[in-house]
């Protein structure tokens, strides 16, 4: 049987649907008895999809929306997907698929992103022209105060007093990484992310030919480890984490020269290459948790579109943080337009992954006026 | 739910889905506990006391410069003679915060304004201060009296660190704005007076005469409250291993404690 002959064509119509749909406004309806309007449902509906996003994100396993959740067009959309026609269309175009290799254009800005942010630094100290002083911890750039969320974060919890300095440049960040949104620092600015995919590379070889094991761990792990973390520098008054960081350890080697931590982070690249595939970013790093939370309610969105997703999962496969591509996998989206979850680095591998375009990225409001 | 309800009734093995979710999480509480024990290794250096360190001028004390420092090295930045140096994993929780090998390179404030305090962006080195006068990074302490030469009455020729040494100092003489390596300064003393001559602080150590005969031409270094431990006699001295170096974060009440409980006077 063809994957596409897979799909259950809803019966238009159908009373049992109709039954269903009434049943989940209802239930839906904490405040109200009376059924909701269209316009409050679909507000309420965004509020929970953030929330599921944020659930996610912190471990959780996506939620299975049932086919009575789904919405109108979502439904007509596959029963148009399963008209004679469309599944012709869709064939032929998964068989095409099949000999085509995605080219990751976008990696050719990211990794130069990754390249220069980082070496700005080493410059800036090395010919002493003061462009961005310090590291990605906290650094000035052209004198303005940033900070590093979860260093500073650290900091505060450590020393236990609000920074004046600290706050300003926490702010600025904040809001520089909420623009471009999701975990953008991750993949387009932190060194050990670039390590991390070279790793990711020498990975996916070796685990081809057998040499390697691909062990998926407990996602809910990061968010156990951040509370530690927290925990732990409120408790010792020392900033634990950064003992450790390996975002800070290669950005303080690339800058005044590396020394025995850089085996630390040897010994994550050796785990990565040889255990667990992305095992710090996707499984540990406090960092990236941070920054989801910080990338949340951002303007830039990874969009999916329900008419041209043909579910051959190469988007999950090369992606960082698979669950927010949850609803790519056939019958899981309940809406025909649904957003990556806020754990999404903005890599874009994804986009180019997906051969018939159904992934976009798309800048909310300013970009819906465009 | 069929595997679910097979699994009830009878124990049969667990499904290749249910192994596989087990071993996930038992691999995760082992890296997971693995992280956190790596982290916490850091606390070793600290509650042994290996790190003892000379920190850079307006270090708050030990445990809150270690909470407060956030380990950018902006101060290392800033420091036109790159005395301060970013501590290794060797240090626990001072992984990546500034300290400094006063031998290898003191601070001799050639910065003239504190420029490390300046340049902190979480005060670890305290804004309180912004003269090298209110510093108070340790007290120098002539640790080897035998073999300091002024003691013994010799003088000083030569370049003081040898031809190789790579430290630099403002010899405001030589260029008021810019360090010169000491290496190229040689020195032709009667006495050696390099502690006091080099100090950059004014009346933090003067030669006093070790006797009363006016013929003796002995005299030891004593070194007064205005010192503020930055390290410039520690690196100057021309033996080996120095003969007055910097006992770090050392105040004059814990020297006189000190010196109470040897019998000598301060």
């Amino acid at each position: 049987m063809n994957e596409i002959d897979k799909y259950i064509i809803p019966q238009k119509d159908a009373p049992i649907d109709r039954k269903a749909e009434i049943k989940t406004v209802a239930d839906n309806a904490i405040d109200a008895p009376e059924p909701l309007s269209e316009r409050e449902r679909r507000c309420r509906q965004t509020m929970r999809d953030f929330y599921e996003g944020l659930r996610t994100m912190l471990g959780a396993a996506p939620i299975r929306h049932e086919k009575s959740e789904w919405t109108e067009t979502m439904r007509s959309i596959q029963a148009w997907k399963m008209t004679p026609e469309q599944r012709t269309f869709r064939r032929t175009l998964l068989y095409k698929h099949e000999n085509t290799k995605p080219t990751f254009a976008w990696r050719k800005w990211r990794w130069p992103s990754i390249i220069i942010i980082n070496v700005l630094f080493v410059v800036s100290y090395w010919l002493d022209v003061q462009l961005v002083e310090g590291a990605l911890t906290a650094s000035r750039f052209v004198g303005f105060h940033m900070a590093d969320v979860n260093s500073s974060l650290q900091v505060v919890l450590a020393y236990k007093e609000l920074l004046i300095n600290l706050m300003i440049g926490l702010v600025t960040v904040m809001f520089l990484w909420w623009l471009v949104g999701g975990r953008s620092f991750c993949s387009w600015a932190c060194p050990y992310h670039l390590l991390s995919e070279l790793a990711e590379m020498v990975h996916l070889k070796l685990a081809a030919k057998g040499w390697a094991l691909d062990i998926p761990l407990d996602r809910r792990m990061r968010t156990v480890l951040y509370v530690i973390f927290a925990i732990l520098a409120f408790v010792t008054g020392y900033t634990v984490f950064e003992t450790i960081s390996p975002v800070g350890i290669v950005s303080r080697a690339l800058i005044y020269g590396g020394g025995a931590a850089l085996l630390w982070v040897g010994f994550l690249l050796l785990i990565e290459i040889f255990l667990v595939r992305r095992f710090w970013c996707r499984y540990a790093c406090p960092i990236g948790l941070t920054y989801g939370f910080v990338g949340a309610t951002s303007p830039v969105k990874i969009q999916w579109d329900a008419t041209k997703c043909l579910h051959e999962g190469n988007c999950r496969a090369v992606c960082l943080v698979p669950h927010v591509l949850e609803m790519t996998i056939k019958n899981r989206a309940h809406k025909s337009v649904m957003e990556a979850g806020p754990d999404c680095t903005r890599c874009a591998m994804c986009l180019e992954a997906c051969l018939p375009g159904a992934l976009s990225m798309k800048v909310k409001g300013i970009g819906d006026l465009l | 739910m069929a595997v679910k309800l097979q699994n009830m009734v009878a124990k049969k093995p667990l499904s290749g889905r249910k192994q596989m979710e087990r071993r996930s999480f038992l691999l995760s509480l082992l890296l997971g506990t693995g992280t956190v024990a790596a982290a916490l290794a850091g606390y070793v250096p600290i509650l042994s006391g290996w790190v003892k360190r000379l920190r850079p001028p307006g270090a708050l004390e030990e445990p809150e410069f270690l909470a407060s420092c956030i380990k950018c090295g902006q101060c290392v930045q800033v420091c036109p003679v790159e005395a301060i140096k970013l501590a290794d994993a060797g240090d626990g929780f001072g992984n990546g915060v500034p300290f400094i090998d006063a031998r290898t390179q003191a601070c001799d404030f050639s910065c003239d304004a504190v420029q490390c305090v300046l340049a902190c962006p979480t005060g670890a080195l305290t804004h309180e201060i912004d003269k090298k006068e209110q510093v108070r990074m340790g007290l120098a302490v002539l640790a080897r009296p035998e073999a300091c030469l002024a003691r013994q009455g010799q003088g000083f020729k030569g370049v003081a660190r040898g031809a190789d040494f790579k430290g630099l100092h403002r010899y405001i003489a030589v260029d008021r704005w810019n360090p010169v390596r000491i290496a190229d300064q040689p020195y032709d003393l009667e006495l050696c007076d390099l502690c006091v001559r080099e100090c950059p602080i004014k009346d933090a150590i003067r030669l006093i005469p070790m006797s009363d005969d006016p013929a003796d031409k002995r005299r030891t270094p004593l070194v007064e409250e205005a010192c503020v431990g930055c390290g410039m006699c520690e690196m100057i001295c021309p033996v080996d291993p120095a003969a007055i170096v910097i006992e770090e974060r050392k105040t004059w009440q814990q020297a006189a404690v000190d010196s109470f409980i040897s019998g000598e006077a301060v």
